[in-house]
């Protein structure tokens, strides 16, 4: 909320400085956000006394004036017809600037000498009266600065103001803050008038069918008004704080509303059809012109204001564009009403209507004002539009709002949740201070009655913050809880989690983060099938675009979208990784959340530096060789990459699973070119994807120590040549499923196709490593075991021992 | 004889001085203390010298082989080194090309932050817990004291699925998820990412946050000042000056906002503080009795504290980002960073 300072001290006595009365507020829990000062658009404009005037000689439409400033005389010439001798004006002088960028030189009009200008309210920029020169009041000392002499300067604090705090939407609201926390005094507007005429009984009436959604509904009847443009201070207490006036009658609504908090509405009486009111629920799908100018279409719970006939305004939030006060109008129904707050804030967001009105209303505004607003609004537009207040006041209220009495405060309670000790006393008066009327209830306690505009005041509880925030949060002393015994746990997910990042960061690979919700697209451009898990989504009501409205069911698709966005601003070699969730519609009221971890690699397989050949690509084993060092660096052994992968996003010869005790967790493979394609990617990729959680109880099992072997051992290398097809892989198990004690380590070293190899066959290099715990081996030991081993690998793959022509 | 071994002893010297190689020096050593020698070859003339005279020169002889002997070898360890050190020079590298190597990647921003939160809190005795992103609306909000249609619920621009279900807005539902099991005292982190439909130079739709609750006996708005006091000045330097004003959560009362003084301008007033000097770093309270009273604590035997602060905001002060987008980007040149 914008405050403006000048304003504000129509209610109370600010002896600080604007930074220091900032200060205070923030301190008090309503924030101030900015510090604004306001000056006017001119310079050097000073009040002037019109000494005489006499026709120019040459120009019929010119006046020649003579200007004193208190100090010297000047020659001023003028087309305005509205000055005389003797008037207060505002003189620009020769070197002034006045809105629209003009600086005033010294001119000759017509032959005559003129130095200086005088102007209207619209050419200095504080008013919209362009018809003649400012006239001002005849008390303002000759030569003074015209900002300085009209006050025109002015502070604008820009408020946050909380939701509970409703009661600080008005320049009292904040006066009264103020006063609590310096002891100054509020001062309440004078509201006295004259009722004339007729009894507003006698000429409308007021129902409500809703009672539920309008408590209390308040009227007042005003005629022989005229409309015209607000007075100049009115209208610059309302632009102070970003209101455009409008007139007489609509300015004071508005300035009413900021000054007290309640929201007002004036109805074209004439307009209303059977001259009265009706508050009910609007009928579903019904039509509505508001004041904007736009056709709302209603639904059933939007509370309308209505005539004897139709909808003239959507109560609360706006009123309509045929009820509206116009120039002719003679006539207003001035409403103050308090409506059902939440009812409010669900028709405003329903309408998208966010209006000054509905924020109030929506916050709960003190329902025991109502009248008094009502009542300083018809004394300000009686006194602006000379009308003239009909007798009495409509006031229905149905229901009626109890305000809470009688809070029970243990004054021992609130030191103890603070942490520190406040004198009794000191509650009492701070409480006090924020009108609240305290009274003794037994030995050390009290009971509290809130003022009606507190309604965010229930419970003890309540009470606390307030003592503690007049009392100042700084006044509390910082304290240590207790330690406790327990011991301090963090999940083994983030455990894991922060090995694995070290463990790529060492490989280096850089850790990514992108947005968990993707675009539903990717599912076509991954190619998944019509019934694969991953098109599973869950999806956004309203996302910030399509290519944002789902949640993500994979990593992949995000890591491609980095490599892409990289690769256009020239990073093309790329080791990244990253982990966080993947969620699955599952059919119940949330998804599946899995953590999952996935990686890219692409680009040069080395940073280009002087040692590497350029053009060496990171390949499948480059993103393999990670993966196994992470699961073993992890000390989780039972990893095994498969072939036979059919995710259709991958290579479908160059990709495996990743399978853990038998478990398909996740996939490693060469992106798909299709794909790579579909998302204008050059260049190749490959991507690992696993589950976390399958390995989160494993990840941190304990290391059991082995002794150092203290005999050597033997190795033996056999070059099989087998067909293309077989795989490597395959031989080692054939070997190690034998379970042969000697037998500590099996490898492939080498795989060879080129020369001196048959075409559709490979050469796979094995070094077989025998070794005993307890002897030194004899060759005679390991030759049995080994040629049992070779010809176990021979029958089964139909192998040929390379360098062995059998 | 005497002179004649003077003279041997010369024209060696002679021969040393001036020879280079290590076989120049073997040559020279053989030549004169060889067995068949030139030092040899003139003792072989001390048996024609007067007896009083033999032991003199037998002395001397033995004295100029020494000294000749030492020379030589002195001379030969000279060439050696001569020689390995003009090998090595041939060897020599360019030491100024850059090394060879994987060169190490880098931990995201976000999480580099949220670990140095995480393990700050694990001093004070804060376990991690975590709790599902996709989340009913009864724990982001109706459990949090948060009613619909309560103004409340402005600041919390909402990501809905369902009618009940939203992806959370803070990752304050974990407290009710952790209360619901968990009798006091509760002493818990829960760090995580969460999502509102904004997206401009300071907001994005999804961003981190750490979420900490303490519930036990006697907890009081001053262990809350202490606690985060702590904390702050662990994160953002020994004598980092904060300040605690009042606010409004629905879930906790009294509240408070934490300022630390702007780490740009120190207190000065620069934009990065909109002139004020402060900067608003964190949300706290204490629990307030409403959320007790849905997870069945007694609000008359236990009180606590939650606090709530955004993982990005943080790092971005700290390591100066003024656009929160560059965080999801993820572009190489941004992540190389740290």
């Amino acid at each position: 909320m914008l405050v403006s300072l000048k304003w504000l001290k129509d209610y109370i006595d600010v002896e600080l400085t604007p930074e220091e009365v900032a200060d205070k507020l923030t301190m008090a829990g309503l924030e101030v956000d900015s510090i604004d000062r306001i000056s006017p658009a001119f310079s050097g404009v000073v009040v002037a006394k019109i000494l005489a005037i006499k026709p120019h000689p040459n120009a019929d439409k010119l006046f020649l004036c003579e200007v004193f400033t208190g100090d010297r005389t000047f020659p001023v010439v003028c087309g305005a017809r509205n000055v005389h001798a003797g008037d207060m004006v505002p003189l620009a002088r020769v070197g002034a600037t006045i809105p629209g960028g003009y600086t005033i030189k010294s001119s000759r009009l017509r032959g005559e000498l003129s130095e200086g200008m005088l102007c209207s309210e619209e050419e200095l920029g504080i008013g919209e009266d362009a018809t003649g020169i400012m006239i001002l009041p005849g008390d303002l000392t000759l030569g003074e600065d015209l900002a300085r002499a009209l006050d025109l300067e002015d502070v604008k604090l820009e408020v946050s103001i909380t939701p509970n705090r409703a009661d600080c939407l008005s320049m009292i609201g904040i006066a009264r803050e103020i006063a609590a926390m310096t002891g100054g005094k509020l001062r309440h507007p004078d509201i006295t008038f004259e009722e004339k005429g007729e009894d507003i009984h006698s000429l409308t009436s007021v129902t409500i069918l809703a009672p539920g959604l309008c408590p209390r509904y308040t009227a007042r009847l005003i005629k022989n008004i005229e409309i015209r443009p607000s007075p100049s201070w009115m209208r610059m207490r309302l632009e102070a704080v970003g209101l455009r006036a409008i007139n007489n009658v609509v300015d004071v609504t508005n300035f009413v509303m900021l000054e007290y908090g309640q929201p007002l509405h004036a109805f074209n009486f004439r307009s209303l059809e059977e001259g009265r009111i009706v508050v009910r629920g609007a009928r579903e799908g019904e039509q509505f012109v508001s004041l904007d100018e736009k056709t709302r279409t209603l639904s059933a719970d939007t509370l309308m204001i209505c005539d004897g006939v139709k909808p003239v305004a959507v109560a609360g939030i706006m009123g309509g564009l045929d009820s509206e006060v116009e120039d002719d109008t003679k006539e207003i129904l001035l409403e103050s009403a308090y409506f059902n707050p939440s009812s409010i804030r669900k028709s405003s967001r329903y309408l998208g209507m966010g209006t000054d009105a509905a924020f109030r209303f929506e916050r709960g505004i003190d329902p025991d004002g109502v009248v008094r607003a009502l009542d300083r609004a018809a004394q300000l537009i009686a006194d602006l539009s000379g009308g003239l207040i009909c007798k009495g006041y409509i006031d229905e209220y149905p229901r009626k709002i109890e305000a809470l009495r009688d809070i029970p405060l243990r004054p021992e309670r609130v030191s103890s949740i603070l942490g520190t000790r406040i004198e009794a006393g000191e509650m009492k008066e701070i409480l006090e201070g924020l009108e609240m009327t305290v009274s003794e209830n037994g030995p050390g306690a009290y009971l509290v009655t809130p003022p009606t505009f507190r309604a965010d005041i229930t419970r003890e509880i309540d009470l606390t913050e307030e003592i503690a925030r007049i009392h100042g949060y700084e006044g509390i002393p910082t304290s240590l809880p207790k330690l406790s015994p327990e011991a301090v746990t963090t999940s083994d997910k983030k455990t894991l989690q922060s090995s694995i990042r070290s463990i790529l960061n060492g490989y280096g690979y850089s850790e990514v983060i992108n947005y968990s919700f993707i675009s539903p697209v990717s599912a076509d451009i991954l190619g998944l099938s019509e019934d694969d898990e991953g098109r599973r989504f869950i999806r956004l009501e309203d996302p910030l675009g399509e290519e944002m409205s789902v949640m993500r069911t994979n990593l992949a698709y995000g890591l491609l979208a980095t490599m892409r966005k990289n690769i256009s601003v020239g990073n093309h070699d790329l080791r990244i990784f990253e982990m966080g969730k993947v969620f699955t519609d599952v059919g119940e009221d949330l998804p599946r959340e899995h953590e999952r971890m996935g990686a890219l690699v692409c680009g040069a397989r080395y940073d280009r530096l002087w040692h590497f050949n350029e053009g060496l690509h990171a390949d499948f084993y480059d993103l393999k060789g990670c993966m196994e060092n992470l699961f073993d660096a992890l000390r989780i052994r039972d990893v095994r990459f498969t072939s036979g992968c059919d995710r259709p996003f991958l290579h479908p010869g160059r990709s495996c699973h990743v399978i853990l005790d038998g478990r398909t967790i996740g996939f490693l493979g060469d992106v798909h070119p299709d794909v790579l394609e579909k998302m204008d990617i050059k260049g190749k990729a490959v991507v690992f994807e696993f589950d976390l959680l399958p390995i989160i109880s494993l990840g941190c099992e304990n290391v059991f120590y082995q002794n150092i072997p203290r005999f050597p051992s033997v190795s033996r290398d056999v070059a099989f040549v087998v067909d293309e097809a077989v795989e490597g892989r395959c031989l080692l198990d054939l070997a190690l499923e034998k379970d042969e004690n000697l037998l500590e380590y099996i490898d492939i070293f080498d795989v060879y196709d080129g020369k001196g190899i048959l075409g559709g066959m490979k050469s796979l290099a094995v070094r077989f490593t025998y070794r005993s715990a307890t002897r030194t081996l004899t060759d005679s030991e390991v030759d049995e075991v080994h040629e049992r081993l070779v010809e176990i690998i021979v029958k089964q793959t139909g192998a040929k021992i390379r360098g062995l022509e059998i | 004889m005497k002179e004649a071994l003077e003279d041997l002893r010369r024209k060696a010297d002679h021969e040393i001085a001036s020879a280079k190689t290590g076989e120049d020096f073997l040559d020279i050593k053989t030549r004169y203390l060889g067995r068949k020698g030139l030092l040899t070859d003139l003792l072989r003339g001390l048996k024609d010298v007067a007896p009083e005279e033999k032991p003199l020169l037998g002395k001397l002889s033995n004295d100029i082989k020494k000294l000749l002997l030492e020379k030589i070898e002195r001379a030969l360890e000279g060439a050696a080194f001569g020689e390995r050190s003009k090998a090595l020079r041939e060897e020599r590298i360019d030491v100024t090309l850059p090394g060879r190597g994987v060169r190490y990647g880098k931990l995201h921003p976000v999480t580099r932050v949220e670990s140095e939160i995480c393990d700050i809190f694990a001093t004070l005795g804060f376990s991690v817990v975590e709790g599902p992103e996709v989340e009913l609306t009864y724990y982001n909000f109706e459990a949090l004291n948060i009613p619909e249609d309560h103004p409340a619920r402005d600041v919390h621009d909402t990501f809905y699925v369902t009618n009940n279900v939203v992806l959370r807005t803070h990752t304050s539902p974990v407290q009710i998820r952790t209360m619901e099991k968990q009798s006091p005292p509760v002493r818990i982190l829960s760090p995580g990412k969460v999502y509102r439909p904004d997206s401009d130079i300071s907001h994005t739709p999804m961003f981190h946050q750490v979420e900490g609750l303490l519930v036990d006996r006697g907890v009081t708005f001053g262990d809350l000042k202490g606690v985060l006091t702590f904390f702050l000045r662990q994160m953002f330097g020994k004598g980092t000056q904060l300040r605690f004003r009042p606010s409004f959560f629905p879930f906790t009362e009294p509240s408070a906002e934490v300022d630390i003084q702007c780490v740009m301008c120190k207190g000065v007033g620069c934009r990065v503080c909109g002139h004020s000097g402060w900067i608003e770093i964190l949300g706290s309270g204490m629990v307030d009795p409403e959320v007790f009273k849905t997870v069945h604590y007694d609000t008359e035997e236990f009180s606590g504290f939650a606090f709530g602060l955004g993982v990005e905001r943080i790092a971005m002060l700290k390591y100066g980002i003024s656009d929160i987008r560059l965080f999801f980007e993820n572009d190489r040149r941004f992540l190389d960073q740290f």
